[in-house]
């Protein structure tokens, strides 16, 4: 018989860092329902609606600003506290939704996946972009705050033209978030030990992650544990933020590019890792 | 035609019981052998995947050198009992998960037909969800709208479509997931099993859709069922899976002879006394009216008299017993029941006692062909089942002269049995 021409193979074979940027884009349109419906349907059969989008970091920004402004008087300068807490909240709940929703990629989605094969990475992709576009919402609501502050509270706009450097902030949480997620997401499907791990360990992680406090502070008062803050790429991910839209910092751009290196490590970790897991998964999950 | 699927040697193991701690200590000893650079240590244990015996090891095959060849166009049923493999094998097939050794290889697109709502999303419309289930399955979303009336049309689900998923009924969704999966054009279409939730109506549409799809198209599909009459509808060829293993491939109806053979086997050879809970049966035989010392008889004429002499003693103390006989045809259809209860005739047996308890049979009236008597006993007074065996005696039945004129029906015009009837005339 001649040699027959085979559109694939399925064997046990893996590789290790592939990624197949020719399928995912063939199932673009799969990737882009997936976002609509993140988007669509977690406030459905809700009054307020999207609403929630909103009303989440506005309440933690609030309390923060109660608890440890007012109370624990961490002083952040020049900046209004609330803008100040906004401004971390945001960036950190976009930061823990990539990667508590990632990290649960086969677990919840067992049932699909156990039933038709389509690339598995399209899931996490599809949190990711969901969660930047709820991110810009929130992203929307802290411009019309700022603008508040600037207004009605006299407060000197400090937005300076290290802005362009923001979508690679971005870019970083996205990647961090995705990596840690898909290694923990990988992790799930034989041991369920890391599901608590996550949902705990995200609590703690947020309170070295300089979200309610600025890095100056912490180098300040605790310097012997300062490094936990330090190296911390999403602490300087989140400081540098601030930096560009408060302006109270020199810039870190030291801290930019060694984030910048540690995500796109972790990136590449966690699709490793989640290359070898989604083609065994089921049955161990 | 030309080969569209090849299966090479594959097989997959599984690990039998629970995740736990000692699973970690398998993991790390398996990773270290990978970077010494050895062969995986459990990849030689192993049994056979045989769910009724105790085995001795924690891994077992669930599918063993599995080699198979798919032609362009056919339909392939794929049958077996549960646990043969088969599901396994699918899952290998759609990419679900990898075989451990062995390779199959495609010259075509595979999806696989979902089941129940799988893909659907509760909260979303019947229409968005056929969005969302189609490019799931690999299909564009131009390709879903270019195809979405047919589809709503095929679903039979007009009224429902912008309503959420969730307010629909089981049957509901599988007419929309199958209206989906159908109207998908990938090369190989994998169905298993999914048609038995819907109605008869649907069954038929959905077994007509395949055909089309087979045959008017061209496409193939693999079809897993344990329904023989749709694999008999439907199939062009099968292959009978047992224990992991390929026991058979080849035409369908011998397919199916081999796979109620396998289902049958153990049971063929009935070695007497059988004890069941507190009974024992110490002989059953099949006997002509006529003659009721002749020995058992296996190929019964139809429209003779018979009666099923099965002799019992107790083991315990006095029981009262309801007695079931049941006649299933090849396919494994139950054809009639037999069953002490419809004629308030119970009996009792002793210990110490041989009883005969006979089933007379006046005129014989199932159409000849092969047959299995399964039987049921159970104690009248707390309902227990004492003994239970679906294919306790296989029998078959030959053509006769039922109607008493010496005129044999052919079997063209038999039908599945014969009744008495009278003509006459009134003017």
């Amino acid at each position: 018989m001649e040699e027959q021409k085979w559109l694939y193979e399925i064997s046990p074979k893996k590789g290790l860092l592939e990624f197949n940027f020719k399928e995912i884009w063939r199932y673009r349109d799969l990737l882009f329902l997936f976002v609509k419906r993140d988007i669509v349907t977690v406030y459905k059969q809700t009054i307020l609606g999207p609403l929630w989008y909103l009303i989440q970091p506005l309440f933690t920004s609030i309390i923060y600003t109660l608890i440890f402004n007012s109370v624990a008087g961490i002083k952040t300068g020049a900046v209004p506290a609330f803008l100040f807490n906004l401004a971390g909240v945001s960036l950190w709940n976009y930061y823990k939704e990539c990667l508590t929703a990632t990290s649960t990629t086969f677990t919840t989605n067992q049932n699909l996946f156990s039933k038709v094969y389509f690339p598995r990475v399209v899931m996490p992709l599809s949190t990711v972009i969901s969660n930047l576009l709820k991110y810009g919402i929130q992203l929307l609501i802290f411009i019309v705050f700022y603008l508040y502050f600037v207004f009605a509270e006299d407060y000197l706009v400090a937005i300076n033209s290290n802005m362009i450097y923001f979508p690679i902030l971005i870019v970083e949480m996205a990647l961090l978030g995705l990596g840690l997620g898909m290694i923990l997401s990988s992790m799930t499907t034989k041991y369920r030990d890391v599901s608590f791990l996550v949902t705990f360990g995200v609590q703690l992680l947020m309170y070295v992650s300089a979200v309610m406090y600025p890095i100056a502070e912490i180098s300040k008062k605790v310097p012997e544990y300062a490094w936990l803050v330090t190296y911390n790429p999403l602490a300087l991910i989140i400081e540098s933020f601030r930096n560009m839209v408060f302006g109270t910092t020199i810039a870190n751009f030291d801290g930019i590019w060694y984030s910048l290196v540690i995500s796109i490590v972790t990136f590449l970790a966690g699709l490793a890792i989640f290359n070898r897991t989604e083609k065994n998964f089921i049955d161990t999950v | 035609m030309s080969v569209i699927l090849k299966a090479e040697n594959i097989s997959k193991q599984y690990r039998l019981g629970v995740v736990g701690t000692g699973t970690l200590s398998h993991d790390l000893n398996r990773w270290w052998h990978t970077v010494r650079g050895k062969e995986d240590p459990y990849l030689k244990i192993g049994e056979s995947n045989d769910r009724s015996s105790k085995g001795n090891s924690d891994y077992v095959w669930a599918l063993r050198d599995i080699n198979f060849e798919v032609q362009k166009g056919e339909v392939l049923g794929i049958i077996g009992k549960n646990g043969a493999g088969k599901s396994t094998l699918l899952k290998i097939l759609s990419r679900v998960t990898t075989p451990t050794t062995g390779s199959i290889k495609t010259a075509g697109r595979i999806a696989s037909l979902l089941e129940v709502g799988t893909g659907f999303h509760p909260e979303l419309t019947g229409r968005e969800n056929i969005y969302l289930n189609g490019t799931i399955l690999g299909m564009t979303k131009a390709e879903v709208a270019f195809k979405l009336d047919e589809i709503i049309a095929f679903s039979g689900c007009e009224r429902y479509v912008d309503t959420p998923v969730k307010r629909y009924s089981s049957g509901m969704k599988v007419r929309l997931a199958f209206a989906v999966a159908a109207h998908l054009e990938p090369e190989i279409l994998v169905v298993d099993e999914v048609l038995a939730v819907g109605d008869a109506e649907f069954q038929k549409k959905a077994i007509g859709k395949m055909q089309d799809i087979s045959k008017g198209e061209g496409r193939t599909v693999l079809f897993v069922s344990h329904n023989m009459e749709s694999i008999q509808q439907l199939c062009t060829r099968c292959v009978v899976m047992a224990n992991g293993g390929l026991q058979y491939e080849g035409d369908v109806q011998s397919a199916i002879e081999q796979y109620l053979d396998i289902y049958g086997s153990g049971t063929l050879e009935l070695s007497f006394p059988i004890k069941g809970k507190g009974i024992c049966l110490n002989d059953f035989k099949i006997l002509s009216k006529e003659n009721i010392l002749s020995s058992s008889i296996a190929n019964l004429v139809l429209g003779n008299a018979y009666q099923f002499s099965l002799q019992l003693t107790s083991l315990e103390f006095d029981k009262l017993l309801n007695i079931r006989f049941q006649i299933f045809d090849k396919r494994n259809s139950l054809v009639t029941t037999l069953n002490t209860y419809h004629m308030n005739a119970n009996f009792s047996v002793q210990p110490d006692v041989k009883m005969t308890v006979l089933c007379e049979i006046e005129k014989l009236s199932i159409a000849p062909g092969d047959y299995v008597l399964g039987i049921e006993i159970l104690d009248l007074h707390d309902k227990k089942v004492l003994y239970s065996n679906e294919t306790f005696y296989p029998f078959s039945v030959v053509n006769g002269d039922f109607y008493g004129f010496g005129k044999l029906p052919s079997a063209k015009n038999m039908g599945a049995f014969s009744m008495d009837f009278n003509w006459k005339v009134i003017s």
